[in-house]
């Protein structure tokens, strides 16, 4: 394929092009200036698909009831995108992307996009451009787009923001406790998995989420109670019933309108993170300039950290 | 981890003996050597093993001092760290065993021939990684593979050519082979019924040692743990059947070849051991019943008494652990046999010629070593698998040691030796060590799958890696006294293009012939046998393949049963 | 760190039935090292199903790791199956146990570089990086 500039990519990505919408991932994903009124035109095109966030601690079996998951739902005919994220390495940036390992079954289904994004260290977790990249999924006509998130703490959490069904597995035989709360990602769940309960101990692991759950620990968001799902990749069972909770989950949404709440506050969330993002990027820019001349007063503690973002942006302001 | 660096063992409570050596050589340290350093330094502030064990400058009484002489014994006594037997080669040198496999089962036939007339006195077949991984020739993943790296075996009337001529009770018979080893034994057993042998005079092995796979090899079909009870059946099988037939080989040679470290390479095969004989146990069968036929294969690497010691400590490990942990009784539970190979990832491409050299200074340190049978790899690995040129050289070199050098001739000739002894001291201290943590932190299963074995290779890996790029670690050839502009002339292995059609038309032919009612009668009955771990699956293989049923036919029925084994990887 | 620059992609892949992976695992950190994003296929893959990854994950760079001697068959398939998906500006390299004939051919098919045994860490960097600057942007 030759060189397209991302606006001749965006009719090519809509009507479903492997390629284009592979090109744009990749420039979401690296905040290209050139390709922002492509984003912007994309952009216009989204609020179909149903946007589900998967997370929980390694050694889960996430990946592979991800895989499973996409498979059932292909089974119905609807078609899905996997944004699958790993961190990058705090070193060098780079990031080794393993996760396609359990995608091997899915191969050669047009219908099934996977796609692998590092974490970057982007401040807020998520990786940088994941949202975007959702947006070129949603646009390009996937039903059903799952975020796949390792690691525990705030990419968790962000999720949540970011989704509009959260699921969180849990497994038994990590530890003493439910590793969720450890995370402290228990309270974000919409629907719980509970997987490998081939295992014996699989049942202490539930006994002990559902009493956690009527505690009221994990506090539900609206009228949606959080539920459990147990699933076994080695039985092959659970996963026809994830895939109906989530669908329930997203028609209590609709139902109770909470749905409206939800999409308002993804989009807030979104809203912030861009005004952030361009900030920072505006005031990098100048590294070595007026950015050195700041951070050497701050060093001589003449000028505080905050006073010294507010004396950018005033700038700014002059500047524009 | 375990830590190599620990310092070497030194003697605790000294007697009035050793207080006077120490005296002597801290006075040596202080005044000769301290003044020559002044002078000429040496080579390096400290000096490590290949292993990164540290080594010291030389090694006295005082290092030996708290090995106690029991742990050192005889020849054919417990711990048996000397030798298994109290006469080793001066009785018969160890086998010769070069590994062959290529192309369709005539042309393998026709390597074994040409090594039995230049005096191997075993047999050792590689087959190809269709074969390996319970492929048919014709399934789509061996497009291109058939016959390449090793034999193509998809039948028992493969089997039946691949050892034409050949009196199988007369030679000892090695089958590289291991998640579809136990359909290659079925076949094995049916030839020999065929033929009309009794079982019990069957000598020769498998290597069927599944969990070094998910560890180190990566070639596996089925989760872990029916792969296990397949292993289990093997084992068992044999012990009442096959009385001289070794059921598993415990391998090493391929966590080295993985990257591991020396130490490394022993200990898994270690902790590997105890969860065998854990999972016969739990069949009710004593540990006497069948230890005395499990076997080992090593690696023998570039670092010469570090590979010696590595031997020595093993077999004395093996030894404490059969008698002291699973309470054998027999002292053939306790003799640790094992196969030797030369390390192919030690060889070059680079001025390939001095690949001679390197095989046959670790070969002698296999044999140092006390090994049982050896291989020795060809000058031209680093291209292709070997020419018969290159094999008769590798055969060469374990004549020249066995009837020219004399070191066959005295039984454990580097016992006594301060440094060998100390150094294999702290390898048998450093095996148990990870042995403890194995068992700490929840077995080898458990660790396996969690990818603890994987990392500690990979790490290893790296390392030797970064040492290779920057120069710390030598590689002649390669890092050091580099040739520039060399050119490859050499005659290369040719691979026949007609392999696959070949092959692929013997097996259509047999499909066509066989009863196929009665195969597919008996798949159901595997199917059964396999839902149900209390039976052994050997018979309905056995049945299986006599009746005409494919490799592939049996592995992907079972793959319905159990499913397949995908790895998280770990970087 | 990174604004607006595209990081170089690539994917690791074991193709066929040969599960050495000392070589591939030693590479992915090399080039994570040195900043790059690395998609590993996992072992035992089709050539169809790594060009399949390889377009999704829009890599600069597929690297295949054979040490088989299946390469004869493995690459003409994968160099085959990119021209299909109107993919052949992603670049293929490969390393492993390759004869040096075998080398020639393949290069004058289309791989665009082979290294082999105990090529050092950096040099490996270099050359993908050399080959990304020389195809220049997309």
């Amino acid at each position: 394929m030759v060189y397209l500039a991302s606006s001749d990519l965006v009719p090519k990505a809509l009507a479903g092009d492997t390629r284009a919408i592979a090109r744009l991932l990749t420039r979401a994903e690296s905040g290209s200036a050139e390709a922002r009124p492509a984003f912007d035109e994309l952009f216009r095109h989204t609020g179909r698909a149903h946007i589900v966030g998967i997370t929980g601690v390694p050694g889960s079996g996430k990946s592979t009831l991800v895989a499973r998951l996409a498979a059932a739902i292909r089974a119905g005919g609807r078609k899905v995108a996997i944004v699958a994220i790993d961190p990058s390495s705090p070193f060098s940036g780079g990031a080794i992307l393993g996760d396609r390992i359990r995608m091997g079954e899915l191969g050669g289904d047009p219908g099934v996009f996977v796609r692998s994004m590092a974490t970057r260290g982007s401040m807020g977790g998520l990786a940088r451009g994941a949202l975007e990249a959702v947006d070129v999924f949603d646009a390009a006509g996937y039903d059903i787009v799952l975020i796949e998130t390792v690691g525990v703490g705030q990419d968790e959490v962000d999720i949540a923001r970011a989704a509009h069904t959260t699921v969180v597995v849990s497994a038994p035989g990590l530890g003493d406790d439910i590793q969720a709360i450890k995370a402290g990602i228990l309270e974000i769940a919409d629907v719980h998995v509970v997987s490998k309960c081939d295992r014996a101990d699989a049942d202490k692991t539930i006994a002990d989420l559902k009493n956690m759950l009527m505690l009221g620990l994990a506090s539900a968001r609206g009228t949606w109670r959080p539920q459990v799902v147990p699933t076994s990749a080695v039985r092959d069972e659970g996963v026809q019933e994830l895939l109906t909770m989530i669908d329930r989950h997203r028609e209590a949404l609709a139902a109770s309108g909470e749905i409206d709440a939800r999409c308002a506050a993804i989009a807030e969330r979104r809203l912030l993170a861009a005004g952030e993002e361009i900030l920072r990027d505006r005031f990098v820019r100048d590294r070595h300039g007026r950015l050195a001349g700041l951070l050497a007063q701050l060093a001589r503690r003449s000028l505080s950290p905050h006073s010294a973002a507010t004396l950018l942006i005033a700038e700014l302001g002059e500047n524009a | 981890m375990n830590d190599p660096t620990q310092s070497p063992p030194v003697d605790g409570g000294a007697g009035n003996g050793d207080a006077a050596l120490r005296a002597t050589v801290d006075a040596w340290e202080r005044d000769e050597v301290a003044r020559f350093i002044a002078k000429a330094p040496e080579r390096r502030a400290q000096f490590t093993t290949l292993g990164g064990f540290p080594v010291k400058r030389t090694y006295t009484a005082l290092d030996v001092a708290s090995t106690p002489a029991e742990d050192i014994g005889l020849p054919g006594q417990f711990p048996y760290t000397r030798g298994p037997y109290p006469t080793m080669y001066r009785g018969r040198t160890w086998t010769m065993r070069q590994i062959a496999g290529f192309g369709t089962a005539e042309d393998t036939n026709g390597r074994f021939k040409y090594l039995i007339a230049n005096g191997q006195t075993g047999l050792s077949t590689d087959f190809d990684m269709p074969t390996l991984m319970g492929y048919d020739s014709d399934h789509p993943m061996s497009d291109g593979e058939v016959g390449r790296e090793g034999v193509a075996v998809d039948t028992l009337a493969d089997m039946e050519r691949l050892f034409d001529g050949i009196d199988l009770t007369k030679i000892s018979v090695s089958m590289t082979i291991n998640p579809s080893a136990w359909i290659l034994l079925a076949m094995y057993v049916a030839l020999a019924r065929r033929r009309g042998y009794d079982l019990h005079q069957l000598s020769g092995t498998i290597q069927a040692d599944i969990l070094k796979e998910y560890q180190a090899q990566k070639e596996w079909i089925y989760p872990i743990a029916p792969s296990v009870r397949i292993v289990r059946d093997c084992i068992t099988y044999c012990a009442q059947h096959m009385k001289r037939y070794n059921p598993i080989n415990i391998s090493g040679y391929h966590v080295s070849e993985a990257g591991g470290s020396p130490l490394d390479e022993v200990a898994f095969t270690m902790c590997n051991l105890i969860t065998y004989v854990e999972e016969v146990q739990k069949t009710g069968m004593h540990v006497d019943e069948f230890a005395p036929r499990l076997a080992f294969f090593y690696v023998c690497q570039a670092d010469f008494f570090e590979e010696i010691a590595k031997f020595r400590a093993v077999r004395r490990v093996y030894a404490k652990i059969m008698r002291d942990r699973f309470g054998a009784a027999n002292p053939e539970s306790m003799r640790l046999r094992f196969h030797c190979q030369t390390a192919a990832a030690s060889l070059t491409k680079p001025q390939y010629e001095i690949n001679v050299v390197r095989t046959g200074l670790q070969a002698l340190a296999a044999v140092l070593g006390g090994a049982q049978s050896l291989h020795t790899n060809g000058k031209d690995e680093a291209f292709a698998i070997p020419t018969e040129e290159a094999m008769r050289i590798a055969l060469r070199t374990q004549q020249i040691i066995a009837d020219e050098s004399g070191v066959a001739d005295v039984v454990d000739p580097l016992g006594g030796s301060y440094f060998v002894e100390s150094l294999t001291t702290q390898y048998e201290r450093a095996i148990f060590d990870v042995i403890d943590e194995v068992d700490r932190r929840g077995g080898t299963i458990k660790l396996t799958e969690e990818s603890w074995f994987q990392r500690r290779i990979a790490d290893f890996a790296y390392d030797t890696a970064l040492k290779k790029a920057d120069g710390e670690k030598p590689v002649i050839g390669v890092n050091k006294y580099v040739m520039e502009a060399e050119r490859f002339d050499l005659e290369l292995h040719p691979y026949d293009v007609s392999t696959a059609a070949r092959q692929i038309a013997g097996l259509n032919k047999l499909r066509a012939e066989r009863d196929n009612a009665r195969v597919a009668a008996l798949l159901e009955e595997l199917v059964a046998v396999a839902g149900d771990s209390a039976q052994n699956i050997m018979p309905v293989t056995i049945a299986l393949v006599d009746a005409g049923a494919t490799m592939g036919d049996i592995v992907e029925k079972l793959k319905t049963v159990w499913g397949t084994y995908r790895e998280r990887p770990i970087f | 760190m990174d604004a607006g620059g595209e990081r170089i992609r690539v994917i690791i892949a074991k193709v066929g039935l040969d599960g050495h992976d000392r070589g591939v695992k030693i590479v992915a950190r090399t080039l994570r090292d040195a900043g790059m994003d690395v998609i590993y296929t996992g072992l035992h893959r089709t050539p169809e199903e790594v060009v399949e990854a390889a377009v999704q994950e829009d890599v600069d760079v597929i690297g295949v790791s054979i040490l088989s001697g299946a390469h004869m068959t493995v690459f003409p398939r994968i160099l085959a199956a990119l021209k299909a998906r109107d993919a052949d500006d992603i670049l293929v390299v490969g390393g492993g146990v390759i004869a040096d004939d075998d080398c020639a051919a393949l290069k004058s098919m289309g791989v665009r570089e082979l290294m082999l045994q105990d090529t050092p860490p950096a040099e490996i960097v270099a050359m993908i990086e050399r080959v990304v600057t020389e195809r220049g942007p997309r």
